[in-house]
């Protein structure tokens, strides 16, 4: 019969890490999407001459590894004597590299709108802000929403990475089991199935979305 | 009433409008033709400012188009303009596609607005159809609905763009019936078209557009009949 060491209060020190993992999730996906539309509104709408900086800077963070994100980050806030705390150093910089992804889904998704469609628009009195409002936004969430899933799945995993920063996320307490149990392959695997169940429900909500929106072209 | 005059407009280096001057009355219908990429289009997106001119003047009831001072979102109000692609907005029902604009645009409250739009959606033959979402509809249909979704707005002038280039032989006919129907109730329309026999039934006047200037313009007798220049009837000899 199969055995192990894994007590009920180790399940909830996993649990308590799967919590961390969300919330550091649940905090970058909001700001970075909040950000990404932001930028990407602007990055459709001006030149990108004008905006040269603020493309070059979220070119650095699509391109540059979130590990040395981070570390960078957290040594650039000690040295600036900023105070942060390892879990607002660790949002704060993947919002950043969540929404620099984010940038990019949400100016393809406007400008797959089809410039006619928004002419008929404007052709028949509405503002520029209420045809993005009631034609691009809404036209554009249809695009946007299957990449935007995929970049909160890969922002769940991705934070995996801010154990670095010390914080006690899922896999870091999954590795503090595995030094003290020394029965990896059946915590990882635990582990692994908690990232399932926190990622399921949201690939399963953007599939559904799809599917609802499809039946009406 | 509107009055074109002298308009050029150019994209890049090439002058697409040379100077145009048009003046259509209240409750006439003109039909402008005229080949591919002679002007007739670029001169109905000026007459609404969807494009800007690089000199003459266009004016509405005598509202300048293009002056610095004028809002043409609600100078828009008074043109309805529908396209070659009929750009339904996917993601609404074929009653919201109709209401958008009066509810948005006049700010009118939601059972006005629908009141309306059942009434011009009725008109052009779609009362069956307001719930459904324009991916289902036919092109004819679709095209109809966009004419419903300019008239929802009440306006003064209708402008067309080639509204039937895109439809299939068979759904011209329905378009352009609804367009007669609309001619015959009074509308001031300009119509861009490759009809011919639309043209000569409906129209009051007939443009013949040729390289970005109108090389003639008369009552569809005149340019279908007795065209004066050469050029008309090079062009009707080639469409015929």
């Amino acid at each position: 019969m199969f055995d192990t060491a894994l007590t009920l209060s180790d399940l909830l020190f996993l649990a308590q890490g799967a919590l961390v993992t969300l919330a550091v999730t649940a905090v970058s996906v909001l700001a970075g999407t909040f950000l990404g539309v932001l930028f990407g509104v602007l990055r459709s709408n001006v030149s990108a001459w004008v905006l040269f900086p603020l493309i070059f800077l979220l070119d650095v963070f699509r391109s540059v590894p979130l590990l040395i994100q981070l570390i960078l980050g957290n040594a650039f806030q000690a040295i600036a004597g900023w105070g942060w705390t390892p879990f607002v150093t660790s949002c704060v910089i993947l919002s950043l590299y969540t929404s620099a992804y984010a940038t990019e889904i949400v100016r393809g998704a406007i400008d797959a709108v089809p410039q006619t469609t928004r002419r008929a628009a404007r052709s028949l009195g509405l503002t520029w802000r209420q045809d993005m409002a009631s034609i691009v936004f809404p036209m554009g969430l249809r695009v946007a929403l299957p990449s935007w899933i995929g970049l909160t799945l890969g922002v769940m995993k991705d934070s995996a990475l801010v154990l670095w920063l010390g914080i006690i996320e899922l896999l870091r307490a999954s590795q503090i089991l595995v030094t003290r149990l020394q029965e990896p392959l059946f915590i990882l695997s635990v582990a692994g199935a908690i990232y399932f169940l926190l990622s399921f429900p949201i690939a399963r909500l953007g599939g559904r979305l799809e599917r609802r929106w499809r039946e009406n072209d | 009433m509107i009055e074109i005059e002298n308009v050029r407009k150019s994209f890049g280096a090439l002058e697409v409008l040379k100077g145009v001057s048009l003046t259509v009355s209240n409750g006439e219908v003109v039909s402008v033709i005229g080949g591919s990429g002679s002007g007739k289009s670029t001169l109905l997106t000026c007459i609404n400012g969807l494009e800007s001119i690089d000199a003459g003047h266009i004016l509405i009831d005598g509202t300048e188009v293009h002056a610095r001072g004028t809002d043409l979102n609600k100078l828009r109000r008074k043109v309805g303009i529908v396209f070659q692609q009929w750009n339904a907005f996917p993601h609404l029902t074929v009653l919201e596609n109709v209401t958008l604009a009066p509810r948005k645009v006049l700010g009118m409250p939601k059972e006005q607005a629908e009141e309306i739009a059942v009434r011009q959606l009725t008109h052009v033959g779609l009362a069956d159809k307001l719930k459904v979402y324009p991916g289902r509809l036919s092109g004819g249909q679709q095209q109809r609905m966009a004419i419903a979704r300019a008239l929802a707005m009440s306006p003064s002038y209708m402008l067309f763009d080639e509204v039937t280039s895109a439809l299939d032989p068979q759904l011209v006919g329905e378009v352009l019936d609804t367009l007669k129907m609309l001619a015959e109730e009074g509308m001031t329309m300009i119509c861009v078209t490759h009809e011919m026999g639309f043209a000569r039934d409906v129209s009051k006047r007939v443009a013949f557009f040729h390289q970005g200037v109108i090389a003639e313009i008369g009552p569809p007798e005149q340019i279908f009949g007795a065209p004066q220049s050469s050029e008309t009837r090079k062009f009707l000899s080639n469409v015929r």
